[in-house]
């Protein structure tokens, strides 16, 4: 494996056990280089959401390898699992998941609070992400209080605020309109050109085609993956 | 990205980072929650501290009064003993006439008044009240030491003395002296005792250990024996004795006062029904503490609801913690320390309250206000223990939901 490979899934497969069992990916092969802006696309129920709690730790393989920054998912443990995802991964998910009461810093914040960092450095490091989100100006006002397209820039805020080795987004224009969603797409390919390693699942064609490189995924196999 | 915090300090490549939650960082975790529902925390939180209110309040309130008790016991003595011979229909019965002689030589008997009540003697405010008005008044002939033996006090006037107990003059007990319309005693007052006028020299205070004495009017045994005939032979002793060695001259009375027949000798000690009130007061504690701990239980089965609720409602919130790097240990942890801020914040309003409503009890009643130092602790100890146990389950409930489940959930 090459050192600059982030993440990788090597024959991965994930049933999951019910009568009948439902098989949602088999033996995917991918893998995503540092600085690279990665596509999953598919339509629903082609495995796209397993592909993401996998490469999150959330979920294990049934069968397969998984790397992420050079550890192996599959066979770690839940804390390790956790300590992997508080320092090598920041999540983008399609409904925001922000915390409503909290302002966009403390929100923003939240995402190095398992780091054991202390507060003052977690308040600091919020505010310059927020900054580079263009939301310097909202920071002290409540989650509820803001926009769609406000709240999506805080979650990718939260998301970059530990500087993490890759950044998974969800359908993070699925929630918002075209031009809203446009302009978060901006936002990711900019910070993407400014280095950050990003896997986008979508089954939008024009976030698809605003990355460097698509994968189609289709009945739990990876069909085709395109580089432009 | 511009100066973001080293996000690769410290972990290891070959271990892999951990996953680390400063304690510090708890408590406002654990009450972002409590923050985000101020009505429902406001809610749980006073079904704990009624609770905890009716413990620290009963024990503080017993505590209080069993403090005015022990000081009137105090006060009043327990070396105070009475000899009678027994009742028959409601009077009492005539001891030997050498009873307080008797007495007066038993070991440890420090001081004795003797005193007899005169059956169909009666005390009326004046000439013209019916004879049949008795008003339930006793007359009874005492000697000049009854009021140093009992410890009694006078309202106003004076007690009977060697020289003014052989005249027609009389002592009235406070209720008596109520009940005959005597306000203040002085020469020209005067009652009415079977047909002879008394003068009125003294109205007593109340005898707390002997109401008997409330309602009777005093007269001297000389005064008795000349007016009314009066034969000698007392109804009533009352004794001081050393307060070292109550319990054997209780034993050596009876034979005192009648070696003849030591059986038909009923002494008694009437600082005994103040101690048994003591015991009532102990008992009544256990109930209400009871009560208290049932409040208490609910309390924390309301606790325990809320929490439960609250994991259901937070589903996503905790699939996002997971997301972001919390162990299942740090998702219990939350759950758990907001349950015990929940239930602290109940103990300590509800040792409040409880606090506050003993000093109000003994305030309207005329009691020292006592708080044992023990029920404050107790109360909160009680509401930790509580949140503890109520915060288990939902705790551990939020740490096993699968992170993707949860996060499905909105």
């Amino acid at each position: 494996m090459s050192d600059d490979v982030v993440l990788s899934f090597h024959a991965v497969s994930k049933t999951y056990p019910g009568t009948p069992p439902v098989t949602s990916l088999r033996e995917v092969d991918l893998s995503v280089r540092a600085g690279e802006m990665v596509a999953v696309v598919g339509p629903s129920g082609s495995g796209k959401t397993t592909l993401l709690n996998l490469a999150a730790g959330l979920d294990r393989p049934t069968s397969g390898t998984i790397h992420l920054a050079g550890h192996a998912i599959e066979s770690s443990g839940d804390r390790r699992l956790s300590g992997l995802r508080a320092h090598l991964l920041g999540v983008v998910f399609q409904r925001f998941h922000l915390l409503d009461h909290l302002t966009a810093t403390e929100n923003v914040a939240t995402g190095l609070l398992y780091r054991g960092l202390p507060r003052r450095r977690r308040r600091a490091a919020a505010l310059t992400a927020l900054e580079r989100v263009g939301l310097a100006h909202r920071a002290h006002q409540p989650a509820r209080t803001l926009s769609g397209g406000e709240q999506q820039r805080v979650a990718i805020a939260r998301a970059l605020v530990g500087r993490p080795a890759l950044v998974l987004a969800d359908e993070p224009t699925g929630n918002l309109d075209t031009v809203t969603g446009g302009q978060i797409l901006r936002l990711l390919t900019d910070l993407n050109t400014d280095g950050v390693t990003m896997l986008v699942i979508t089954h939008d064609l024009a976030v698809a085609a605003a990355c460097g490189r698509q994968v189609e995924i289709r009945d739990g196999r990876v069909s085709s993956a395109v580089a432009l | 990205m511009s100066a973001p915090p080293d996000a690769r300090s410290g972990p290891d490549a070959r271990s892999g980072p951990g996953s680390r939650l400063r304690p510090a960082d708890l408590l406002p975790l654990a009450t972002v929650g409590l923050r985000g529902r101020r009505v429902r925390t406001a809610l749980s939180t006073l079904g704990i501290a009624i609770g905890i209110a009716a413990i620290v309040a009963v024990l503080g309130i017993t505590r209080s009064s069993q403090s005015e008790l022990l000081t009137r016991i105090d006060r009043l003595g327990t070396n105070l003993l009475t000899v009678t011979a027994g009742q028959s229909m409601g009077d009492e019965v005539p001891l030997p006439a050498t009873a307080g002689l008797g007495v007066a030589r038993t070991d440890g008997v420090e001081r004795v008044a003797v005193t007899a009540v005169l059956t169909q003697v009666h005390v009326y405010r004046s000439d013209r009240i019916p004879h049949t008005q008795t008003g339930g008044l006793d007359v009874r002939a005492t000697d000049e030491d009854l009021l140093t033996t009992l410890d009694g006090h006078l309202a106003a006037g004076v007690f009977l003395s060697a020289a003014t107990a052989r005249y027609p003059v009389a002592v009235l007990g406070h209720q008596a002296a109520v009940q005959l319309g005597v306000v203040r005693p002085g020469p020209g007052i005067r009652v009415r005792i079977s047909g002879h006028w008394f003068v009125v020299a003294g109205i007593l205070a109340p005898f707390e250990l002997a109401p008997e004495l409330d309602r009777a009017a005093l007269i001297g045994l000389p005064a008795a024996r000349d007016v009314f005939g009066y034969d000698g032979h007392p109804t009533r002793l009352y004794i001081r004795a050393d307060t070292a060695r109550v319990a054997q001259t209780v034993d050596l009375l009876a034979r005192a006062v009648n070696p003849a027949e030591p059986p038909a000798v009923q002494v008694s000690r009437p600082s005994d029904t103040l101690t048994s009130r003591l015991l009532v007061a102990d008992s009544g504690t256990s109930l209400f503490l009871g009560l208290g701990a049932v409040a208490l239980l609910v309390g924390g089965v309301g606790i325990a609801n809320v929490m439960v609720i609250s994991v259901l409602e937070r589903r996503a919130e905790i699939g996002l913690r997971r997301a972001l790097g919390a162990t299942r240990p740090h998702i219990a942890g939350q759950f758990l320390v907001e349950s015990l801020v929940l239930a602290t914040l109940g103990g300590l309003t509800g040792t409040a309250l409880g606090v506050l409503i003993t000093y109000l009890t003994a305030l309207q009643r005329g009691w020292p206000a006592v708080v044992p130092p023990g029920a404050a602790g107790l109360g909160l100890g009680a509401a930790l223990a509580v949140g503890a146990l109520a915060g288990l389950y939902p705790a551990v409930r939020a740490a096993g939901l699968p992170p993707t489940d949860a996060l499905r959930a909105v």
